[in-house]
């Protein structure tokens, strides 16, 4: 059962005119700068907000089609997270996570039964009576997605799940919000501004600017291949996955890298494009990764050069149209590359 | 600046502490007209109080949720009897619910009502002065709400009514605690609209306000010490709602 | 952060209040004859009918001069004065009340009666109850009577007495004066007020009257006298004079008053 969001809203001045197929098992990862109607999609998918033309359906049940179908968010089996968990202060963290199988018509003792498994799914079976306001950021937002678990969802909808999060707490929280993802067998729609969080829980990219879809593609496609500096800024980094020892970390295509800080087991490795320097033969310096490879393809955006470079380790490169042209680079030419240890940024995958 | 505003507020109150009379504040106010005026009062303002938890609650939620047409207006109507003289809103209650006017006639041709005269009265007044205050309180509680709560308890399954009781209530519960104090302390308070709607009938319309106000012409340090009866309930409520103020 | 213009509206609205308080204040005026200043009036509110035409003429006659009132219940007005309230005329609608401030030693002189007042029934207009006597009060709906405390209260309660009728306190509503008495006839419900007889005339068309005969009825007696606190004696017994010249009593006459005996 995908999800089709075939719609148009408009929502204040802004009018959110999007096509999306989000489908089941898979998550999708909505980015786009703030105000670009990320949450507006969410929001109607949910019913919070109907939209004015267009259709949301999930399989083949449409949930909101005007003017003659709307689907009241308690009977469309959407659960959402939101940054801010947003669990309810006069309840614990059980009872709120109780919440939706009661609102289904289970008892009480049922219900409690069913929040106690899934606060255990995410870790947190041991605050089950604790109040939302001794909970720590990472706790409650384990709690609030335990909360949208519990009710059994067709849909799930994230909004900024992890944004409220210290970066210890967040690589945490993504590594088992990837778990649970990873075992969700409907559609999954992951709202964030953060590439890394995109890059470590989505399978399809959708990006949205001004209330329009501007690229759509699986991960790699879009980290490859941005269709605008705006796109490429935002989330053309380049994604290794590997493994950690001490502070060298062998890909999962074999080379090896040196971070600056060590860290061990299964790592998610970013490189930012623009700190990979090109050179013509072998550099001199203190830069510990360095290996020569082969340019795929030059892309221009304006003063900007992206260049797709081969094994190695595919990666991107992203210097300044002068120094291409200093460079001289073309297709097919053998360069050097070379990255400081700090820029190599690995995270617990 | 402070020291000053203070002492206007509380100089009276001690000068009137002063001239009252403690030694039989106790028999004066066990004994006769008093007490079934103090019975009274409670009785209605606690009467005054549920109406307004009643009525009030569904019109706050309207005045704080819905773009309703209007809305201002509905709001500045609900307000007015904050600022109108309560003598006015006392003729305005007798221009539409005594027996000459149609709805009040109506009243008591079909089925034989007299509200004029009567407790009801009493507490129609109290609520008309008192409930703008629980309005206003909950109204303010209620935009404060993050809708988002709402929004994710629909989702969770819950109809619009589940939600508003498990969910909205609880969230301003402390704002509806303090609108109906609040409330209930201005209707035990209520003066001008109930003796111009309700009359003064002792034991059946005449609350402490309207007896402290008559007994202060027989004897007035008795009817003082009377008066701090109510200056105690008050006291008491607003000290109990003490920080709601300042937190919300 | 409070805005600027928030700051102008409420020093215009301090400025205007001091205006208010302290441009009206007749007290301010220089007496510029033998015969000036002001002075304050404390008066039943039987009385605020006639009296505010009577100070008119007074004022008329005499154009230094300026009469302020203060209207109400003569048992209110005598706690006042007793209190400190700076009257220069007591008028009261009994006997007692100028006693309460002779006894609290209040008076410059003797009380001069300068008219007198009876007791009427009002009820709906045209009657609708049919009540002709006292003796039908008991048996009709709400009746409104003044406070016990206030004069007009203590003759109703006299002149019920009198008649031997009792009307049950449960359906009796309390008027903190004769006006607010006489209000819950013409404006609430109330089937039956006593009141004095001049309020019933004041009451033109918006009440029937029912006169009780001279045998049932109580007489009101209407003392006026000058206080010893007053600060512009002269004024405030030139104006309790007037009040038994032929002007005067014209005027109260008018207004359904009885000559003094």
């Amino acid at each position: 059962m995908s999800l089709k969001i075939d719609m148009t809203v408009e929502v204040g001045a802004t009018t959110v005119s999007v096509d999306i197929d989000a489908p089941a098992g898979q998550v999708t990862a909505l980015l786009g700068p703030n105000g670009a109607g990320k949450t507006t999609v969410l929001r109607c998918v949910a019913g919070n907000v109907a939209i004015d033309d267009g259709v949301i359906a999930l399989g083949d049940t449409i949930l909101d089609r005007p003017p003659d179908t709307f689907v009241a968010p308690p009977r469309r089996g959407v659960g959402i997270v939101y940054q801010d968990h947003l669990l309810l202060p006069h309840l614990d963290a059980l009872d709120n996570v109780a919440f939706g199988p009661r609102c289904h018509g289970r008892s009480r003792s049922e219900a409690r039964a069913i929040a106690a498994q899934s606060l255990e799914r995410l870790g947190v079976g041991a605050l089950a009576r604790a109040r939302p306001g001794t909970l720590s950021g990472g706790e409650a937002q384990r709690v609030a997605i335990a909360r949208a678990l519990a009710s059994d969802p067709n849909v799930l909808l994230l909004d900024e799940p992890l944004g409220a999060l210290d970066a210890g707490t967040r690589t945490e929280v993504r590594r088992d919000l990837g778990a649970f993802l990873a075992s969700f067998a409907g559609p999954a729609i992951l709202v964030t501004h953060d590439p890394i969080d995109a890059l470590a829980l989505a399978d399809r990219v959708v990006i949205l600017e001004h209330g329009t879809v501007t690229q759509t593609g699986t991960v790699a496609e879009i980290t490859s291949h941005p269709a605008s500096r705006y796109v490429a800024d935002l989330i053309g980094t380049n994604l290794l996955r590997g493994r950690g020892h001490g502070t060298t970390i062998t890909t999962s295509s074999g080379a090896t890298l040196t971070a600056a800080d060590p860290l061990d087991g299964p790592v998610l490795v970013t490189i930012a494009p623009n700190a990979i320097a090109l050179h013509r033969s072998e550099p001199e310096g203190s830069s510990r990764n360095r290996w020569p490879t082969t340019v795929l393809h030059i892309d221009g955006f304006g003063d900007r050069t992206r260049v797709q470079l081969g094994p190695p380790i595919a990666l991107v490169a992203e210097i300044t149209a002068a120094a291409a042209r200093d460079l001289n680079l073309f297709v097919g030419d053998a360069v050097w590359i070379s990255v400081k240890a700090t820029e190599i940024a690995a995270y617990a995958d | 600046m402070a020291t000053v505003t203070i002492a206007f507020f509380a100089l009276p109150l001690l000068a009137l502490m002063q001239r009252a009379r403690w030694s039989t504040l106790w028999s004066d106010l066990t004994t006769g007209p008093a007490l079934d005026a103090l019975r009274l009062s409670v009785a209605c303002a606690a009467a005054a109080t549920a109406l307004s938890l009643v009525f009030g609650t569904p019109l706050a939620w309207v005045l704080a949720r819905t773009r309703m047409r209007g809305r201002r207006l509905v709001r500045a109507l609900v307000l007015l009897p904050m600022i109108l003289p309560p003598v006015v809103g006392g003729v305005a209650l007798l221009a539409a619910f005594s027996l000459n006017s149609p709805l009040g006639g109506w009243l008591h041709d079909a089925l034989d009502i007299q509200l004029t005269f009567s407790p009801a009265a009493v507490i129609m007044a109290q609520t008309f002065v008192a409930m703008p205050f629980y309005v206003i309180t909950v109204e303010g509680a209620l935009s404060h709400v993050d809708p988002r709560f709402e929004d994710v308890a629909g989702t969770l399954g819950a109809g619009p009514l589940a939600v508003f009781r498990k969910v909205t209530l609880p969230l301003i519960a402390p704002s509806v605690a303090a609108g109906a104090v609040l409330a209930f302390a201005r209707a035990l308070g209520e003066f001008g609209a109930t003796v111009t709607f309700a009359g003064n009938i002792a034991g059946r319309t005449q609350t402490l306000p309207l007896a402290v106000y008559l007994r202060l012409e027989a004897d007035p340090p008795a009817a003082i010490a009377l008066s701090f009866v109510l200056v105690a309930v008050a006291v008491f409520a607003l000290v109990s709602m003490r920080g709601h103020w300042f937190r919300t | 952060m409070i805005r600027l213009h928030t700051v102008a509206t409420v020093a215009l609205l301090l400025v205007f209040g001091l205006w208010a308080a302290c441009g009206n204040d007749p007290r301010a005026r220089r007496a510029d004859s033998e015969l000036g200043g002001s002075i304050l009036v404390s008066a039943a509110t039987s009385l605020t009918a006639p009296f505010t035409q009577i100070g008119q003429n007074f004022t008329r006659a005499h154009r230094a001069v300026d009469v302020q009132f203060n209207f109400g219940a003569s048992s209110a007005l005598a706690d006042q004065i007793v209190a400190g309230n700076s009257s220069d005329v007591f008028a009261s609608a009994d006997q007692a009340n100028v006693t309460k401030l002779d006894d609290a030693g209040l008076l410059a002189g003797r009380a001069a009666v300068f008219a007198r007042n009876r007791l009427a029934i009002v009820t709906k207009p045209g009657n609708p109850e049919g009540i002709r006597s006292l003796a039908d009060l008991p048996a009709a709906g709400v009746i409104s009577l003044c406070d016990l405390a206030v004069p007009c209260g203590k003759y109703a309660a006299q002149a019920l007495e009198a008649a031997k009728v009792s009307v049950p306190e449960g359906r009796v509503t309390r008027g903190q004066n004769v006006r607010a008495t006489l209000t819950a006839v013409t404006d609430s419900d109330a089937v039956a007020a006593i009141v004095y007889a001049s309020d019933a005339k004041g009451a033109g068309a918006r009440v029937a009257t029912v006169v009780l005969p001279d045998s049932k009825n109580v007489i009101a007696v209407y003392p006026a006298v000058t206080l010893k606190a007053a600060r512009n004696a002269m004024t405030a017994k030139a104006f309790v004079a007037f009040l038994r010249g032929a002007k005067g009593q014209r005027i109260l006459k008018e207004f359904g008053f009885l000559a003094p005996a």
